[in-house]
């Protein structure tokens, strides 16, 4: 997954990610706002975060809701144990849900943990949730030999991103 | 929160132009001003409606890691590992979950070695085995939430 390698990123590319890893200001003018900070020219500024979007070290830029406050309730994280040799394919399948916000191929750890296949679904509530559940395990059909769902029954920690390796 | 506000929330998950007005640009295809647009997207993120407004970094692409790590804690030393492992500043998030496997929560790290040497210390810290849980493959996903 690690693809620093065909990426080369300069000073001014670090400083640009630094000043805008909390965010960008909401003004008319958010990138000129950031060039006068960093003391470089908009311009230069604009050109460089198209690059990273377009080099994908910024996947999207937007806005992200809490979908708490949306009404998404029921957020489960369901877990699959299907065969390795199919993973990918079927990964692909489930991520592609318009109910799924994140879909990723983990290592089991056997015996306690058989599970390989991890997908976030959200739904406004438990039934709606239990559906979309099902919808997955009939795409999946005889490939999934078991699953599970975790709620989250309390946020323990919760941090804003941090970025390492930036200096 | 009105159709105005959704449709900014569904049209804003989408992207975000990188030219030297965007909320123009974005404004005119909302059929909004661009006064009024800026004004709604910062009361929604006033109000906690938005949790985040921005680029989305690939943090992976930066040369950092992120490990998704579940511990299996008894009621009794419950808190007292969760405070433990807290205490960590390169724990981003911590969630308590409905499993055996009832702590859920994700490193950075710098590196694997740093990785390994973090997971070894909150091990020798809490008593509690680590059940690290790195991402070998991320599917694509729409990653959009209706408002």
């Amino acid at each position: 997954m690690r693809n620093s390698d065909n990426t080369t990123l300069d000073q001014i590319d670090r400083r640009i990610i630094e000043a805008t890893q909390a965010g960008f200001p909401i003004t008319a003018r958010p990138y000129h706002v950031i060039a006068e900070q960093l003391e470089l020219e908009p311009k230069l500024v604009i050109e460089r975060i198209g690059k990273l979007l377009e080099q994908g070290i910024i996947r999207r830029i937007g806005v992200v809701p809490n979908h708490y406050r949306l009404g998404y309730r029921a957020n489960g994280m369901t877990v699959w144990d299907v065969p390795d040799e199919k993973i990918n394919e079927l990964g692909n399948k489930i991520g592609a849900l318009d109910f799924v916000s994140h879909c990723y191929h983990r290592p089991r750890h056997l015996p306690d943990w058989p599970y390989n296949l991890f997908a976030m679904v959200h739904g406004y509530d438990k039934q709606t949730t239990d559906n979309y559940i099902n919808e997955i395990a009939a795409i999946l059909g005889a490939a999934n030999r078991q699953h599970t769902v975790l709620y989250s029954t309390r946020i323990l920690k919760k941090t804003g991103m941090r970025i390492g390796n930036t200096q | 929160m009105n159709e105005v506000d959704r449709s900014i929330i569904n049209h804003m998950q989408e992207g975000f132009p990188v030219c030297e007005r965007p909320f123009a640009m974005l404004a005119e295809q909302l059929n909004l001003e661009e006064n009024e647009l800026i004004l709604r997207v910062q009361a929604l993120r006033d109000d906690g409606t938005l949790s985040r407004f921005g680029p989305l970094y690939n943090i992976e692409m930066l040369g950092g890691i992120y490990c998704l790590v579940a511990m299996q804690i008894p009621e009794h030393d419950l808190e007292k590992v969760i405070e433990a492992v807290n205490s960590y500043p390169e724990v981003a998030h911590n969630y308590e979950r409905t499993h055996e496997l009832n702590v859920w929560f994700v490193l950075a790290a710098e590196s694997e070695s740093q990785l390994e040497d973090l997971l070894a210390d909150i091990e020798t810290q809490t008593g509690y085995p680590t059940f690290a849980m790195p991402k070998l493959d991320e599917y694509f996903v729409r990653l959009k939430f209706d408002a």
